[in-house]
């Protein structure tokens, strides 16, 4: 079997650490900037960065249709930190034309805990991926505040969830990429 | 702690009990920087001025009260601004605010760090409070870049607890010839450790005037352990991609942008030339039509003490 190709949206953020982690864990990882890098792709990461820097760049090169085209055909998404702010239903605290793809049924707070100081390096349980718990930061995070009924809450951090999954569609608000623990991405590549 | 700082993801669960929680770590000072990078962080002095550079796309802003341009114009001693600015401006977005210090001026650190501000660069476009020491910045749970000409330059601000390096270029020219020496530098002695056998980094981390342990580390990984942004005379999307093209992680815009004739528009352009630093064709549609860029200063007209790169080395 071929390994699976999954895309990793490449606008800006924290690109490298994603397609470091991915191939690790045996995936073929290509960055995407344009439409047609989504040709034929099976998964899409969207990565930490800044969401209102990506929706601009979304916006002015015309990504918007197309990558909601690509998850309408059945591309699934793995979003950490701004990407999760991206694939929200709703967004609070962003710019008023801020760009959400809608993919999973969350709203979600940026900056939900404040500014750089409170970012922190966190020992997360997720029974998802078993024991031991995985280290995370959580870099001027978002928060997700409420979840639709068909939202799975993997873990909470400060009593909201953390890490969520619908359908084909893993959301976290922190870096697993960052401390460099694998076993979520590996988690995203078998829910394909 | 001379190295990276970072342990393996296994032994530090090992370590730690369950929930636990640890903020200020050279992980989450460093992992700031990732998330900034293929982004560009823009020099504002009002908060309009801070939501223009927003709603362009920039990954940051850097509040100051003048820019280098004018600090160069006007002279006298430059120092960290106004806390009332900083905080206005910090009000004004939602995205990392930084604020520099002088180098060496501790307390004005403290003051920025009391102020939340997400970063502090202790910057050579100040003027120098301390000729012999830069801020002991492992003493800070604020992340902090710093200035650098060359890799020893890098390496001594890492060792001192930098988490983030720009190289220096020559700040309020908008000449980008001292931006792309410092990253040319910069890379050619990344590349010659790289080479190097084991036994031979002892004498490498002397002419450097970096730790052993540092310098094996950048020898082995053939990186930086911190995220590298350019900065110091940007002022048009070719020179952004330029930039990016010899390998740096993103942009420091200072004057380039608010000293030309259309910023937004400029703005955006060098927001979109730093994605798109290696297709052309999108360089060229970017480019047109920008109005007026920064006058600027050739640097080779400078007189040597109108250099600030010389400044903390």
């Amino acid at each position: 079997m071929s390994p699976a190709e999954i895309g990793v949206l490449a606008l800006q953020g924290d690109v490298r650490e994603h397609r470091e982690i991915l191939e690790r864990c045996g995936a073929e990882v290509r960055a995407v900037r344009l439409p047609a890098d989504l040709e034929g792709l099976r998964a899409l990461v969207i990565p930490g960065g800044e969401s209102t820097t990506m929706s601009r760049l979304i916006q002015r090169f015309d990504l918007l249709g197309p990558l909601q085209e690509a998850f309408a055909r059945g591309m699934a998404a793995m979003t950490t930190c701004a990407g999760t702010i991206l694939a929200a239903r709703e967004i609070r605290d962003g710019l008023t034309d801020q760009v959400r793809l809608g993919l999973l049924d969350i709203v979600v707070r940026r900056n939900a805990f404040g500014r750089q100081r409170e970012s922190a390096e966190v020992l997360l349980d997720i029974p998802a991926v078993g024991e031991p718990p995985v280290l995370v930061a959580f870099i001027r995070a978002p928060a997700i505040e409420e979840v639709g009924p068909e939202v799975e809450v993997l873990a909470t951090y400060r009593d909201e969830p953390a890490a969520v999954r619908q359908g084909r569609h893993l959301a976290l608000t922190f870096h697993p990429e960052i401390t460099g623990d694998p076993r979520l991405h590996r988690m995203f590549l078998k829910m394909l | 702690m001379f190295g990276s700082g970072l342990g393996h993801w296994s032994e530090r669960i090992d370590m730690a009990q369950n929930g636990h929680v640890e903020t200020g770590t050279a992980r989450i000072k460093r992992g700031l920087a990732e998330m900034l990078k293929g982004g560009v962080i823009m020099d504002v002095v009002t908060p309009d001025q801070a939501e223009l550079a927003q709603e362009a796309g920039a990954v940051a802003v850097m509040a100051l009260e003048r820019v280098p341009a004018d600090i160069r114009a006007q002279g006298g001693v430059a120092r960290m601004s106004d806390p009332g600015l900083i905080k206005a401006i910090m009000g004004a977005v939602s995205i990392p605010v930084m604020a520099k210090c002088r180098i060496g001026h501790f307390v004005e650190a403290q003051i920025l760090e009391a102020l939340g501000i997400d970063y502090i660069d202790e910057s050579e476009v100040l003027t120098m409070a301390d000729e012999e020491n830069h801020v002991d910045k492992w003493q800070f749970k604020t992340p902090f870049v710093c200035g650098a000409r060359d890799l020893g330059e890098a390496l001594r601000r890492i060792s001192e607890g930098a988490a983030m390096i720009r190289t220096k270029g020559e700040a309020g020219t908008g000449d980008v010839v001292e931006a792309v020496r410092h990253m040319r530098a910069v890379s050619q002695g990344i590349r010659r450790l790289h080479g190097l056998r084991s036994d031979e980094l002892a004498s490498a981390a002397k002419e450097l005037g970096a730790s052993l342990e540092l310098v094996r580390e950048v020898s082995e990984a053939g990186k930086l352990p911190v995220v590298n942004f350019s900065a110091g005379g940007i002022a048009t999307p070719a020179d952004a991609a330029l930039m990016m093209q010899l390998g740096c992680d993103g942009n420091f815009v200072g004057s380039g942008i608010f000293k030309s004739g259309d910023p937004l528009r400029r703005a955006q352009a060098i927001v979109q030339a730093t994605t798109y630093y290696d297709k052309p064709e999108i360089l060229a549609e970017v480019s047109e039509n920008l109005g007026e860029p920064m006058v600027g200063i050739s640097t080779s007209s400078l007189r040597p003490e109108e250099l600030l790169a010389v400044r903390g080395i």
